[in-house]
C-alpha cells in the first residue's frame, strides 16, 4: 500500500546552468548571498544540522586575509551514499556552491575532503575542477579548488578532524571552542559545509530562498536526500520533503515487514514499529545525515547493535577516555550479558555510561554512540538479553 | 597590560578574570581544584582524558575545563552530580584497561591515577577488564627507560613532551580505537629509534608506564659485597633536589645530608662529580682557546662554535638529527665519565687498589647517563668506567630502603682526591651553569683578572628563557694570549631539545655568531633531568635553580681553576691540559646515528 503523502523532490540532482547561476551569484553581495541562505532556513545535510547561513556569517565576520572553503565528502556515516551520487552526477553544482561559499565569506580557497573509498573518482572530478578553476580565472574570480584525500578512518568526518587529517596531521578532533569559522584549517576562518548543504545553498542562490521555505516544516525547511537501504524492495537514492512521519516513510519504502528503522545510521536513533507513528524524520523529531537503514522481523537486533558497537570501538579515534573505553565496554558489556556472564541489571550500568559518553565526550563520535545503544536496548531489551 | 576581564561564577562565586584565562585556572583562582590527568602545565592542552570536564549552565555536554577557556556570564559547577558521575566513569574506565598492580609498581605513591582513584573511591570494578596479555610485556631494551603499555593510560603527556619541548618524536599515537597506543616508529625497541634517553616523558607521565630502568639492587649488591670497593659520585642537580623525596621544599640544599646517607649506606667513598665539573671546564676551556687560536693566529678553520658536551641526551639527539654538526661539539666527556675514567686509574693507583675490584656509581639527575655509562667507547679506564648510574628518584628509594632518617642527619663532607669542588662545579646543574663557569675561568687565565661581574655572577647567561646570549671582550690581556686583546666572545646557552632545535637550525645556516654554545638536554638544566624528583614544574625547576647558586655562593672556592685537587691531578697525573693522559681518558668521539 503506498501512502501519497510523501514529496519527492529535485533540487539536487536537476541539471542546471550552474555558470550562470555563478555569474548572478557574483553580481550580489556577500551580505545579500548571507542573507537568502539565512532566510531559507537550510541546515547542514551532513547530520548535525547547524544552520549554514550562520555559519558561512561567523566566517564571514573573522577579519583575516585567508579563510577556506571545505566540502565534507568524507561521508562515512555507515547506510548514506548519497554525496558519492551528488559528486558524480551534479559535480559542476558541488563546484559552484563552494564557489558561492567562497565569494559569501571572502575566502580564495576551497578543498574537497574525499574520502579514502572515494578515490575512483578522482580522475573526473580532477577534470571538472580543472575545467572550474579555468572558468573562475576568465571571470577573474579569486577562488580556486582542490582535492585532499582522506585516508579511510570514519572520525576524520568529524570537521576538525578533518582538518588535522588536511594538515597532514593525525586525525583527531580538536577542542572547541575556536570553531572553525574562528580556526579552521591552518588556524583560519574556515567554512566547512557537506557536500549536499552546498549544492542546496547553491540552489537557494538561485531560486531564492522562498521556494526551499515552502517545502517542509518550521523546524526542517527543505528537501533532503535520503540514503535508503536494508529490508526494502526499492533501496537507493531519494530527494524527499522533511517533516514526513516514519509511518508513512515505511509505508511507501518498507517491505511489508518492517519492524525498526535505524534514523541517520550507525550513530543515529533506531525506531520500533510501535513508535512508527509518531516520528517525525527532521530536526523537531529524528533529524539524519540521510541514512534511512530498514530491518524486517528476520534481524536480530543484537547483531546489529553488536555490529554497530563494534564499528565504533575500532572507529574511535582513541585520544578520548570515554569514547576510547567506553564503546569498548559498552560492546563487551552486552556480549557478557548475552552470554549471561553478566546479568540483564548490567544493562542499566551500561546505558549510565553511555550517558556519561554523550556528555564528557571530545568529540561528536562519543558523544552519539549512546544513541543506537539506548534506542536499541530500550526497545529490543529482551533481544539484547535472550 | 590590560587584558579584557571575563566575569562568570563558579560554583556560585563571581569572579572576573583575564579573557583566554581556563576554567581550570579560572577555578583555581578560587581554590577550586579540579582532577587533571592528560593536563601538565608544561606542555600544551590537550583535552583528552576528560576527567576535568565541568558543568555548563545552558550546555548539555560537560566541557573540559582544562582545555575551555571562559565565557562572559559562564556559570560553572565543578562538582555536581552529573560531574561526579562521569568524573567517576573517567576513572573506572581508566582503571578498566589499567595494570593496576599498584603494590608492585615503581610509581606506588606517586602516580596520579593511584591518587585519583583514591579520592573517588570507585569501590567494586563494575567493568568488565580490558587488559590485554600482549600490552604486559614491558620493552626493557633501552638501559634508560622502560615502557610498560599495560599501564598507559593514553593521555599523551609523554608524547607532547616528546615532541614539544624536546623535538624527538620517539613517542607517537599509533593506530585507533580499541587498538590506540603510544609506540615508537614501526613499534620498534625503545633502544632501536630517536630516544634520546633524556626522560622527560618519565617526569610526565602520569602513572608507571614509562620509568626508568632502575639498577638499586645491583648497587645494593656490589655495595654489601666485601671483596668490592665502591665509590659513589654525586652530580650538581642532586644536592638541591634529593631532600624533596623526604618532604623537604624543592631547592633544598642537602649536601652535607646526602653525602652522610651515603657513606650510612656503605659506599667506601663518597666523591663529587662536582671535582670533574671543575675538570671539565680546564678541559673545554683549553679546547675552546686553541679553536680560536686555530681560527685567528693560523688562519684555519675549526668547527666553530663550539658546544659542550656534558648532557648525553643532547649528544644522542645531535648524533641523530645534526650529524653534519658533530665537529662542534666539545670532545670532552661529560662530568661523570671523565670522573669514572680517573676514579680506576688515577684514584685506584693512589688508593692502591685493583680497578678490576672497583665498582663506580653515579648519582645523577638524568637518565640519559645510564645510556651514557653504557656507550662502547667509555671504557677509557680498561674497565667499564661507570658502572652503575642511579638517578635522584632511586638514590630516595635506598635510602628509604636502608632505612635512614634522612632528615635527621648529621651534614658530612665529601671524601678527598676526587671530592673536593668549587662553586663553579656546583652550577653546573643550571642552564647557564656550564658557561658561567667557563667564563669565569677563561677571563682570568686570559687576563689575569676577575670577569667583570658583581660577585662572579654572570646574570646574563642565567634564567629559564628558551635561549640565552651573551657577550664578553678581552681587553689588556696576559702576553700569551694577545691574539685575543680586543676579541668579544660571542656565547650562546640554551635548554630543552626542541629549543636547541631552533638554535641548531640557525648554526647550519651560520649566523648565530656565537663561538661556544652550552647546550642542556633538559628544561632548566640538569636541575630539571629526567632523573629528578616528582612531580616538576617551572616553579620547582626555578628553586632547584635558585638552591644550586646560593650553594655556589656559599663556597669559598668558585673559580674551576682554583680547585686544589684539581690542581694536584695536572701536577702528578695529567700534567697538562689536552694533554696525552687528558686525551686518552677525558675526551672522546661520537658517531652519527640514523635519523629514525
Amino acid at each position: 500500500m503506498k501512502n501519497k503523502t510523501i514529496k519527492k523532490v529535485d533540487l539536487i540532482f536537476e541539471q542546471v546552468d550552474h555558470l550562470a547561476i555563478l555569474d548572478k551569484t557574483l553580481n550580489r553581495s556577500s551580505e545579500e548571498i548571507i542573507l537568502d541562505i539565512i532566510d531559507s532556513g537550510l541546515r547542514g545535510r551532513g547530520g548535525a544540522g547547524f544552520p549554514t547561513g550562520l555559519k558561512w556569517k561567523f566566517a564571514r565576520n573573522e577579519d583575516s586575509e585567508q579563510k577556506y572553503v571545505i566540502c565534507n565528502a568524507d561521508e562515512g556515516e555507515p547506510g548514506t551514499f548519497k554525496d558519492r551520487e551528488i559528486l558524480t552526477q551534479v559535480p559542476e553544482k558541488v563546484l559552484t556552491g563552494m564557489a558561492v561559499c567562497g565569494k559569501a565569506i571572502g575566502a580564495s580557497e576551497g578543498y574537497i575532503y574525499l574520502r579514502a573509498e572515494y578515490n575512483f573518482l578522482l580522475p573526473m572530478l580532477h577534470q571538472k575542477i580543472d575545467t572550474f578553476n579555468n572558468v573562475l580565472k576568465e571571470k577573474k574570480f579569486d577562488f580556486s579548488v582542490a582535492i585532499r584525500s582522506g585516508s579511510g578512518a570514519y572520525v576524520c568526518g568529524e570537521e576538525t578532524a578533518l582538518m588535522e587529517s588536511m594538515e597532514g596531521f593525525r586525525g583527531e578532533p580538536r577542542n572547541k571552542p575556536p570553531f572553525p569559522t574562528s580556526k579552521g584549517y591552518l588556524g583560519k576562518p574556515t567554512s566547512i559545509n557537506n557536500v549536499e548543504t552546498l549544492v542546496f545553498a547553491l540552489m537557494i542562490a538561485n531560486l531564492g530562498p522562498k521556494m526551499f521555505k515552502e517545502l517542509g516544516t518550521f523546524d526542517s525547511r527543505g528537501s533532503k536526500v535520503f540514503s535508503i537501504s536494508g529490508d526494502t524492495p526499492s533501496a537507493g537514492i531519494y530527494e524527499l520533503e522533511l517533516g514526513m512521519t516514519l509511518e508513512d516513510f515505511v509505508n511507501e519504502f518498507g517491505d511489508g515487514d518492517t519492524k525498526a528503522v535505524q534514523i541517520g545510521g550507525a550513530s543515529g536513533y533506531c525506531v520500533a514499529r510501535k513508535n512508527f507513528k509518531s516520528t517525525v524524520i527532521g530536526f523537531e523529531g529524528i533529524p539524519t545525515g540521510g541514512s534511512m537503514m530498514l530491518f524486517n522481523s528476520s534481524r536480530s537486533m543484537y547483531n546489529i547493535l553488536r555490529d554497530y558497537l563494534e564499528f565504533f570501538e575500532e572507529e574511535s579515534c582513541g585520544q578520548c577516555t570515554p569514547c576510547r573505553i567506553g564503546c569498548q565496554q559498552l560492546l563487551k558489556g552486552v556480549e557478557a550479558v548475552k552470554k549471561g556472564l553478566k546479568p540483564p541489571s548490567y544493562l542499566e550500568n551500561l546505558q549510565r555510561l553511555s550517558e556519561t559518553m554523550k556528555i564528557a565526550s571530545k568529540c561528536g563520535l562519543g558523544q552519539s554512540v549512546g544513541n543506537p545503544f539506548n534506542s536499541i536496548i530500550n526497545n529490543f531489551r529482551e533481544e539484547i538479553i535472550y | 597590560m590590560s587584558k579584557f576581564q571575563v566575569n562568570l561564577k563558579i560554583n556560585n562565586l563571581a569572579i572576573a578574570v583575564d579573557e583566554g584565562t581556563t576554567i581550570l585556572e579560572a577555578a583555581r583562582q578560587l581554590n577550586f581544584n579540579i582532577p587533571t590527568l592528560c593536563h601538565h602545565d608544561d606542555i600544551c592542552v590537550a583535552g583528552n582524558c576528560r576527567v576535568c570536564v565541568v558543568e555548563q549552565k545552558g550546555s548539555r555536554l560537560l566541557p573540559a575545563a582544562c582545555a575551555t577557556p571562559v565565557g562572559e556570564g559562564m556559570e560553572i559547577l565543578t562538582n555536581s552530580m552529573k560531574v561526579r558521575q562521569a568524573r567517576k566513569h573517567v576513572v573506572e574506565l581508566l582503571l578498566s584497561e589499567h595494570n593496576a598492580d599498584c603494590t608492585r609498581c615503581i610509581k606506588n605513591g606517586e602516580c596520579e591515577l593511584q591518587k585519583m582513584s583514591n579520592e573517588y573511591r570507585t569501590g567494586n570494578n563494575q567493568f568488565i577488564s580490558l587488559l590485554k596479555e600482549k600490552d604486559k610485556v614491558i620493552d626493557f631494551s633501552s638501559p634508560s627507560i622502560s615502557k610498560d603499555d599495560s599501564k598507559c593510560i593514553r593521555c599523551q603527556r609523554c608524547v607532547r613532551t616528546c615532541a614539544e619541548m624536546q623535538a624527538v618524536n620517539a613517542l607517537t599515537v599509533a593506530y585507533k580505537g580499541n587498538n590506540m597506543r603510544i609506540s615508537t616508529f614501526l613499534n620498534k625497541p625503545m633502544n632501536d629509534v630517536v630516544c634520546t634517553n633524556c626522560g622527560q616523558c618519565i617526569n610526565r607521565c602520569p602513572t608507571g608506564s614509562l620509568t626508568e630502568r632502575t639498577y638499586v639492587d645491583q648497587v645494593f649488591e656490589a655495595v654489601y659485597d666485601p671483596t668490592k670497593f665502591v665509590v659513589v659520585q654525586t652530580a650538581p642537580a642532586t644536592r638541591v633536589a634529593i631532600g624533596e623525596e623526604f618532604g623537604l621544599e624543592p631547592g633544598t640544599r642537602v649536601t652535607g645530608k646526602m653525602v652522610a646517607a651515603l657513606r650510612r649506606i656503605g659506599f667506601d667513598k663518597v666523591l663529587d662529580t662536582d671535582f670533574s665539573a671543575d675538570l671539565t671546564i680546564i678541559e673545554e676551556g683549553y679546547e675552546l682557546l686553541s679553536r680560536l687560536k686555530a681560527a685567528l693566529v693560523d688562519g684555519k678553520a675549526p668547527a666553530l662554535p663550539m658546544m659542550t658536551s656534558c648532557s648525553p641526551g643532547w649528544i644522542k639527539f645531535q648524533e641523530h638529527l645534526y650529524p653534519e654538526l658533530l665537529e662542534n661539539l666539545s670532545s670532552c666527556k661529560s662530568p661523570q665519565q671523565m670522573f669514572g675514567a680517573l676514579a680506576k686509574t688515577y684514584y685506584a693507583e693512589r688508593m692502591n687498589k685493583n680497578p678490576a675490584d672497583m665498582i663506580v656509581v653515579s648519582i645523577m639527575p638524568c637518565t640519559a647517563k645510564k645510556f651514557e655509562a653504557n656507550r662502547p667507547e667509555m671504557r677509557g679506564s680498561g674497565y667499564k668506567d661507570v658502572d652503575f648510574v642511579l638517578t635522584t628518584r632511586e638514590l630516595g628509594m635506598m635510602i628509604r630502603q636502608a632505612g635512614i632518617d634522612f632528615n635527621k642527619l648529621e651534614n658530612e663532607s665529601y671524601d678527598g682526591m676526587l671530592g673536593e669542588s668549587t662553586g663553579a662545579g656546583v652550577i653546573f646543574g643550571n642552564t647557564g651553569g656550564v658557561m658561567e663557569a667557563a667564563l669565569r675561568t677563561a677571563y682570568e687565565i686570559i687576563t689575569g683578572r676577575e670577569v667583570p661581574f658583581s660577585n662572579l655572577s654572570i646574570k646574563p647567561v642565567r634564567g629559564m628563557e628558551g635561549v640565552k646570549e651573551a657577550a664578553i671582550r678581552f681587553k689588556d690581556v696576559l702576553p700569551e694570549w694577545n691574539f685575543l686583546e680586543g676579541v668579544e666572545l660571542k656565547v650562546g646557552i640554551t635548554h630543552g631539545l626542541a629549543n636547541a632545535k631552533l638554535l641548531m637550525d640557525k648554526v647550519k645556516e651560520g649566523n648565530t655568531g656565537f663561538h661556544f654554545i652550552e647546550i642542556m638536554a633538559c628544561p632548566g638544566g640538569c636541575i630539571g633531568g629526567g632523573g629528578q624528583p616528582l612531580p616538576t614544574t617551572l616553579a620547582i625547576r626555578k628553586k632547584r635553580a635558585s638552591g644550586l647558586y646560593e650553594e655556589d655562593e656559599k663556597m669559598i672556592l668558585r673559580k674551576s681553576h682554583e680547585n686544589p685537587e684539581v690542581k694536584e691531578l695536572y701536577q702528578s697525573f695529567l700534567h697538562q691540559p689536552l694533554g696525552h693522559r687528558s686525551h686518552d681518558l677525558l675526551h672522546t668521539h661520537y658517531y652519527s646515528r640514523k635519523k629514525i
